[in-house]
C-alpha cells in the first residue's frame, strides 16, 4: 500500500527565499562576460564611493546606516552613540552636600556576581544624628576589569548611590591597576549629559517627608 | 653622451616603476576599501604640531618601507643560505629587466626638436650632422619580444628558489605551483601574441608601436589575442584570481612566507612592480604604446577614409587669415604642425597614463574575482586559453592571406576601418571624462532613519559626528 502525504502548501515567503543555483547557460560558461559585469559592479561601488569621499558626503553611520555607501565610524573621532538604557561605567551619585548617597550597607558588592566590589564601611562620628542609622564608605573600589557589567549592582542598591548611566565604557589602560577604580575617581563621573542627577530624593532623618522610623523605635 | 641619455633613461623607467610599485600597495588597500565599501587605511599621519599631513593614505607606503628596513632579517635557520638570499633579488630583476625594452616614446631626433619632426630614418641619415635620433628605450634590441619572454621566465626561477630553499612545507607547496602554473601559462602568453606578430610583421617593441599608429590599436586588430594575453598576464604576476602559489587562506603567503623585512619587501613590491611591467606590455602590443589618435610624427592628422578634416579646416581659416604660415600648411598638407618635443613629450605622458589605466583596471579585476581552484586553473590554461590561442593564429593568418589575396582593392575600406578605430579611441575618451564629470557633480538623496535611542542620542551636540570624518 502506498502512503501518499498531502502536499505541504508552500508560502509565499518561502518561495521568494528560494535561491536558484546559477545558472549554466552560455554567458557563465564563457566566463569573460560575467567577468564583465563583476567589475562593472567594482566599478560602480568604487565611483560612488570615491565621489562620496571626496565631496565629504559620507552616509552618516546611525542616520543613514541603510543607504548604500561606506558607513564606517571612524572610530576615536567618531563614536556610536550608546542606547539611552546602556549600561557604562558606573559613578557613584552624591548628596546635595556632596557626599557619596552610599550608606556602605554591601548590597551591592553582596549582589555582584565577579565579586569585583570592594566596600570599607566606616561608622559616622559620636553625635552625629546619622550615627547608628547609615554608615558611609571610607573606601570604595570596583575592578572594572572584572566587572561583567551585569548591573546588578545597581538593581540592588537601596540609596540610588551606584549608577551605570555615565555612557561610556572604560578606556584601555595600560596595566591592571589602572583598571581598580576607587571611590573618589567613581564621584567624579557625570552622567551622560554631563549633570549628577540622582532622580530618587533623599528623605533625610528630621526632613518633614520622612516617613519618621528611626532606630530609638526599634525594639532590638 | 649616449651613456647619460641612457642613464636617464634607465632612471625614469625604474623611478616611474618602483614608485608605481608602492603607489600601486596603496592603490589596491584604498581602492579596495571603495569597492567594498569600507574607508581603507588612512591613520599614518605626519604632524608637525598642529598640521596633521595625511595624503589620504599615501603614507602608508612610506611607513611600510620604514618598517621593512627596520625589521630583523630572518633566516629559517636550515634553509639554503644562497639560494635564500639569492632569491628575491632575482625576482625583483626579472621584472625590472624586462623594462629596457619596452619604448615608452617616440624615437627623439635632436636639434630638430623645435620644428616639425621628420621620420625615423631620415633622422638616422642625418646622424653625421649631429642630429642623431634618440630612441625612447633603454636598450633598442631587435630582439625585442623574445627578450622579454626569455627575461620573465626567470621569475619561476626566483619562486622555485624561494620556495624550494626556504624548509617549510608551504613554501615548497607554493614553489611547485607557482612553477607549474608559471610554465603553464608562459605557453598561453607567448601563442596569443603570435598573431599580433604576424600583422606587425617584427617582434620588435618601437615598430610594433608605428604600425599600431598608422594602422589601428592592437586591440581592435586583435581584440581575441588580448584577452588571451591580459588573463596570461595576470596569471604571470600571480594575483587573484590566479594567485595560487601565495593563496594566503591555503599556504600562508606562499613561497615567501619565511622571508621579512627588506627581503619580504622585494618580493611584495617585485609582485606590484610585474602588474607595472605586464601592464606596460599590454599598452604596447594592444593599446598603442606612444601613440595616440592622430597624432602623428609631424603633427596632427584627422582623416576618415578619404575626406581629410584638417585640410578642410585649413580651407575653411585661409578665408579669414590668408598670411598665417601653420594655416598654408593645413590646407595644403593636411597636418596641423606640431613642434616635435611636444608630439614625443606628448606621446610619453600618454604612454605612462595608459599603463595607469591599465594597471587600474588588473586592480579591479583582482578584487572582483574569487581565486580558482588548482585543477580548475590548469584546465582554463590548457583546455581554453591555450587552444583558443591556437585558434587565433590560425584565424589571423586565414584572414591575412584573405586580405592580402583580394589586392589593393579592399585598402580604402581598410583605411576607413583604421580610421573609424581612431575616432572611437578619440571619442570615448572624452566621453567617459564628461560622463565622470556629471556623475560627479551630480546630487544624491538619502533617506534618513531617525529611529531609537542611538539616533536620538547621535542628534545631540558630541553625536556620532563629533570629529571630523577623515579622507
Ligand atoms: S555591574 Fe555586575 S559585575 Fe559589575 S560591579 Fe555591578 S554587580 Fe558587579
Ligand atoms: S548597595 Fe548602594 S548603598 Fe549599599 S554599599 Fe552598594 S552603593 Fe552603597
Amino acid at each position: 500500500m502506498t502512503v501518499t502525504f498531502p502536499k505541504k502548501a508552500v508560502s509565499a515567503r518561502a518561495k521568494a527565499m528560494h535561491v536558484e543555483a546559477a545558472e549554466r547557460n552560455i554567458t557563465t560558461q564563457v566566463y569573460i562576460p560575467e567577468v564583465v559585469r563583476g567589475v562593472a559592479v567594482s566599478m560602480q561601488h568604487f565611483f560612488a564611493n570615491t565621489k562620496e569621499m571626496l565631496r565629504g558626503e559620507r552616509p552618516d553611520p546611525v542616520h543613514e546606516r541603510l543607504d548604500p555607501g561606506i558607513s564606517t565610524i571612524s572610530y576615536p573621532e567618531q563614536k556610536r552613540p550608546y542606547p539611552e538604557r546602556f549600561r557604562g561605567m558606573h559613578r557613584l551619585t552624591l548628596r546635595a552636600n556632596g557626599d557619596p548617597r552610599c550608606v556602605a550597607c554591601l548590597c551591592c558588592s553582596t549582589a555582584c556576581p565577579a565579586q569585583c566590589i570592594f566596600i570599607e564601611a566606616g561608622e559616622y562620628a559620636e553625635g552625629d544624628p546619622r550615627r547608628g542609622h547609615e554608615r558611609f564608605p571610607v573606601r570604595f573600589v570596583i575592578d572594572e576589569l572584572r566587572c561583567i557589567f551585569c548591573g546588578f549592582c545597581v538593581e540592588a542598591c537601596p540609596c540610588d548611590a551606584i549608577r551605570m548611566d555615565t555612557g561610556v565604557h572604560p578606556v584601555p589602560y595600560d596595566s591592571r591597576d589602572q583598571f581598580i577604580y576607587k571611590k573618589d575617581l567613581l564621584m567624579s563621573f557625570v552622567d551622560r549629559d554631563g549633570g549628577r542627577r540622582d532622580d530618587n530624593p533623599r528623605h533625610e532623618p528630621g526632613d518633614a517627608s520622612h516617613p519618621g522610623i528611626d532606630r530609638t523605635a526599634a525594639t532590638h | 653622451m649616449v651613456i647619460l641619455y641612457t642613464v636617464l633613461k634607465i632612471a625614469l623607467m625604474i623611478a616611474f616603476t618602483l614608485n608605481m610599485g608602492a603607489i600601486l600597495t596603496w592603490a589596491d588597500r584604498r581602492q579596495s576599501a571603495m569597492i567594498q565599501d569600507r574607508v581603507g587605511p588612512n591613520r599614518a599621519v605626519i604632524k608637525i604640531g598642529k598640521f596633521e599631513l595625511r595624503l589620504a593614505g599615501l603614507l602608508h607606503p612610506l611607513a611600510d618601507g620604514i618598517k621593512f628596513v627596520f625589521k630583523e632579517d630572518f633566516r629559517p635557520p636550515r634553509a639554503d643560505k644562497l639560494l635564500f638570499g639569492i632569491a628575491p633579488i632575482l625576482a625583483v630583476a626579472s621584472v625590472l629587466i624586462v623594462l629596457a625594452v619596452i619604448p615608452f616614446g617616440d624615437t627623439l631626433c635632436l636639434e630638430g626638436l623645435t620644428k616639425a619632426g621628420i621620420p625615423v630614418e631620415e633622422c638616422a641619415r642625418n646622424a653625421e650632422k649631429g642630429v642623431f635620433p634618440l630612441a625612447l628605450t633603454v636598450a633598442p634590441m631587435g630582439i625585442g619580444l623574445l627578450f622579454v619572454f626569455a627575461i620573465s621566465g626567470q621569475g619561476i626561477i626566483a619562486a622555485a628558489m624561494a620556495g624550494a630553499s626556504s624548509d617549510n612545507k608551504f613554501s615548497l607547496m607554493s614553489a611547485l605551483r607557482a612553477g607549474s602554473q608559471m610554465v603553464s601559462y608562459e605557453v598561453t602568453l607567448g601563442m596569443s601574441l603570435i598573431g599580433a606578430i604576424m600583422l606587425y610583421g617584427t617582434v620588435r617593441f618601437d615598430e610594433m608601436v608605428r604600425w599600431q599608429s598608422e594602422n589601428a590599436w592592437g586591440i581592435f586588430v586583435q581584440p581575441f589575442a588580448f584577452v588571451l594575453f591580459f588573463v596570461a598576464a595576470v596569471a604571470e604576476t600571480k594575483r587573484v584570481p590566479f594567485d595560487l602559489p601565495e593563496a594566503e587562506s591555503e599556504l600562508v603567503s606562499g613561497y615567501f612566507t619565511e622571508y621579512s623585512g627588506m627581503k619580504f619587501a622585494m618580493f611584495y613590491l617585485g609582485e606590484y612592480m610585474e602588474v607595472v611591467t605586464s601592464s606596460m606590455l599590454i599598452v604596447t602590443i594592444f593599446l598603442g604604446g606612444w601613440a595616440l589618435p592622430f597624432l602623428h610624427r609631424d603633427g596632427i592628422h584627422v582623416t576618415l577614409g578619404d575626406v581629410d578634416l584638417i585640410k578642410q579646416l585649413g580651407g575653411m581659416l585661409q578665408g579669414g587669415m590668408p598670411d598665417n604660415e601653420t594655416v598654408k600648411a593645413m590646407a595644403t598638407t593636411g597636418v596641423a604642425p606640431l613642434m616635435h618635443w611636444g608630439v614625443v613629450l606628448i606621446g610619453v605622458l600618454g604612454f605612462f597614463g595608459k599603463v595607469l589605466i591599465t594597471c587600474f583596471l588588473q586592480t579591479f579585476v583582482r578584487w572582483s574575482l574569487p581565486r580558482f581552484r588548482y585543477d580548475q586553473l590548469m584546465r582554463l590554461c590548457w583546455k581554453v586559453l591555450l587552444p583558443a590561442s591556437l585558434a587565433n593564429i590560425m584565424l589571423t593568418g586565414v584572414g591575412y592571406l584573405a586580405l592580402k589575396s583580394l589586392g589593393p582593392s579592399v585598402e580604402p575600406t581598410l583605411k576607413v576601418l583604421s580610421d573609424l578605430a581612431q575616432w572611437l579611441v578619440a571619442l570615448i575618451v572624452p566621453f567617459i571624462v564628461i560622463r565622470g564629470v556629471i556623475g560627479f557633480a551630480k546630487n544624491k538623496r538619502r533617506e534618513v532613519w531617525k529611529v531609537g535611542s542611538s539616533s536620538a542620542f547621535a542628534d545631540r551636540p558630541g553625536g556620532t559626528t563629533v570629529g571630523p570624518m577623515q579622507a
